[in-house]
């Protein structure tokens, strides 16, 4: 026995290094026919170490005070070597979390992954999202910009909608009367280690949970019905190294799109980075038009639909309820959108423009025009959740194939 | 669980709840200090307190600002002939009621104020929360000649608010300055409570 067998023999007897490789690695059948929408998952991963590793290193020259952090990101910017990458980097990567997450979702919808025996992976997910979320807006008032107070001012004054208790709510969670250094330094807190412990934390079991039950593929057949004599799926490739070297192509392409926009559009057209954020907070000084970063306009958008504030806090809340949902409500014999009926493909098409058409209009200004248009979105949006159960159920669907189309 | 033989299981599950009962007892009393450690500290508190003002030495006509958690709260000593001219611009006005606008309920009446005198609202437009000016001038030609009776005028975007902070209708801000909880004890006037 070599030496390098001997020590992985003494590892193996006192932790399970190689059963777990194996297990996640290189006995871990993946469906042979995976697509372009497969790659989103592994870019989650991807983008999740760079907010890490840039996130660790940011910590190191920024200054959490009501005093320090607006001119402290400045110096990261102007004087740190390197710093304006790495800061960069960070904001660049809070947007490209989003983007692959929602391409991420949509390909779970396309393909039905949420259905049995998946649904804890959806619903671990979808606490990943609310995690993502809630990391995000702890992020945005970091920089101590006009931007970062207002829109924290802003959402702080959603829980204060709430009848009795939601003055006092929004009270304790900024520790202040307004927005503050208080505030601030809890947000940095809550951003740094709190909810990135609870991220890792829910990645590793989405993954846990994955790998229990194995992936879905673009067909949406279970590829464990069909074994050769040892006991390996027949569509089933391991994961390790087809799909490692196969993720890595994507992981290329994906960075230099990524650091394409790191080096020439950091700004994001004003999306990424909003304008009034290039000024310091400034409790007497309202920015002309108050939008929350694109990631969160399509719920800003259902929240001003509605007439009403508490119903509009509400209308937003419900918005993000439902989606934790959707294993339930999809009553489809079928998993994936290539075989389900005419009536689930329109209504995932309706609920996908909806999506992008809200996104659009909860980041510009409400005009009596584009509140008509929020209004008739925000029902088609419910409406593709409330009538699943219908649609799913009564339309007629295709017959999958035993075995998985494409992939040879 | 397997069962052991001779295991009185009655004894057992009662003994099991009454220690995960204590034990959530032990979880929320210790939970206490952290969800109280989020409340406004003294310092904040200290910070954020109300504020007292003399405005006995305030001329006629004369305005001071008084800042309150991070605001500046305009305090006006309104004149006699300012308090009747209120009556002749509600035509002009938006929300002259104040229905639709912030105030406490002893301040909802027609001068928005516990004193006819003494008007107290948040310099704070309410468009987009810049500081409109004080404009006493009767009839200002800037602002409008015969329509101008006197109030504040923000030059951001031109919204203009009455001696009682009632905004003006046709502007951009569409609610009335907010007025604050405040309270008066002869000439010493409380921001922050009443």
């Amino acid at each position: 026995m070599s030496m390098g067998k001997k020590l992985m023999h003494w590892v193996d007897a006192r932790f399970p290094a190689t059963e777990t490789y194996e297990y996640h690695m290189s006995k871990y059948y993946a469906p042979k026919n995976f697509n372009f929408w497969y790659f989103f998952g592994v870019l989650s991963m991807v983008v999740l170490v760079n907010q890490l590793v840039t996130g660790i290193w940011l910590t190191m020259m920024y200054n959490p005070s009501a005093e320090g952090a607006f001119a402290s990101v400045e110096y990261i910017m102007r004087d740190v070597k390197g710093g304006w990458l790495i800061r960069y980097m960070h904001s660049t990567g809070a947007s490209a979390f989003f983007v692959v997450v929602y391409l991420h979702m949509f390909r779970a919808l396309l393909y039905g992954s949420y259905q049995k025996p998946r649904e804890l992976i959806w619903l671990i997910g979808m606490g990943i999202y609310l995690a993502l979320m809630a990391e995000g807006f702890f992020g945005y008032l970091l920089p101590w910009g006009n931007m970062s107070f207002w829109g924290a001012q802003v959402i702080l004054n959603l829980p204060a909608a709430l009848p009795v208790i939601g003055d006092g709510l929004a009270e304790w969670v900024r520790g202040d009367y307004i927005i503050s250094g208080i505030t601030l330094n809890r947000f940095f807190a809550l951003h740094v280690v709190a909810i990135p412990l609870v991220l890792v934390g829910l990645v590793f079991m989405h993954i846990v949970a994955l790998h229990h039950v194995g992936s879905n593929n673009p067909d949406g057949i279970d590829i464990k019905k069909l074994k050769d004599k040892n006991g390996v799926p027949l569509d089933g490739i391991e994961f390790h190294p087809y799909y490692t070297v196969h993720d890595m192509v994507g992981i290329v392409v994906f960075f230099i799109c990524f650091f394409a926009v790191v080096f020439f559009f950091p700004e994001g057209g004003g999306f990424f980075l909003e304008p009034p954020n290039f000024e310091t907070a400034n409790s007497l000084k309202t920015p002309a038009h108050i939008a929350p970063v694109w990631y969160y306009t399509p719920f800003y958008a259902i929240l001003r639909a509605v007439p009403s504030k508490l119903g509009g806090v509400i209308a937003m809340g419900a918005a993000i309820a439902v989606l934790f949902l959707i294993p339930w409500l999809d009553r489809s014999p079928v998993r994936s959108i290539r075989y389900k009926g005419i009536l689930s493909k329109i209504a995932l098409t309706v609920f996908a423009i909806s999506f992008i058409v809200l996104g659009y209009l909860g980041a510009t200004p409400a005009t009596p025009t584009a509140t008509i248009m929020a209004r008739v979105f925000t029902i088609l949006y419910f409406l593709f959740f409330l009538l699943m159960p219908f649609y799913t159920a009564i339309e007629k669907c295709k017959q999958p194939p035993e075995r998985v189309t494409g992939g040879h | 669980m397997s069962q052991a033989e001779g295991v009185n299981v009655q004894r057992r599950r009662v003994l099991i709840a009454s220690t995960a009962a204590i034990g959530a007892a032990g979880v929320a009393a210790v939970a206490t200090p952290f969800v109280r450690s989020w409340y406004p500290s003294a310092k904040a508190e200290a910070a954020g307190a109300a504020v007292t003002q003399d405005i006995g030495a305030i001329e006629d006509g004369q305005m001071i600002v008084v800042k309150y958690r991070g605001k500046p709260i305009y305090v006006v000593k309104r004149t006699e002939d300012m308090v009747a001219g209120l009556e002749s611009v509600t035509p002009l006005l938006s929300d002259p009621e104040s229905d639709a606008s912030l105030q406490p309920e002893y301040c909802k009446n027609p001068t928005r104020s516990i004193e006819p005198t003494v008007l107290v609202v948040e310099g704070v437009c309410t468009h987009l929360g810049c500081a409109p000016n004080y404009r006493p001038d009767v009839g200002a030609v800037d602002l409008g000649g015969n329509d101008w009776y006197g109030g504040f005028f923000c030059p951001c975007h031109g919204s203009k608010y009455d001696l009682a902070g009632r905004v003006y209708s046709g502007v951009p801000a569409p609610l009335n300055l907010p007025v604050p909880e405040y309270g008066m004890d002869g000439t010493i006037l409380t921001v922050g409570e009443a």
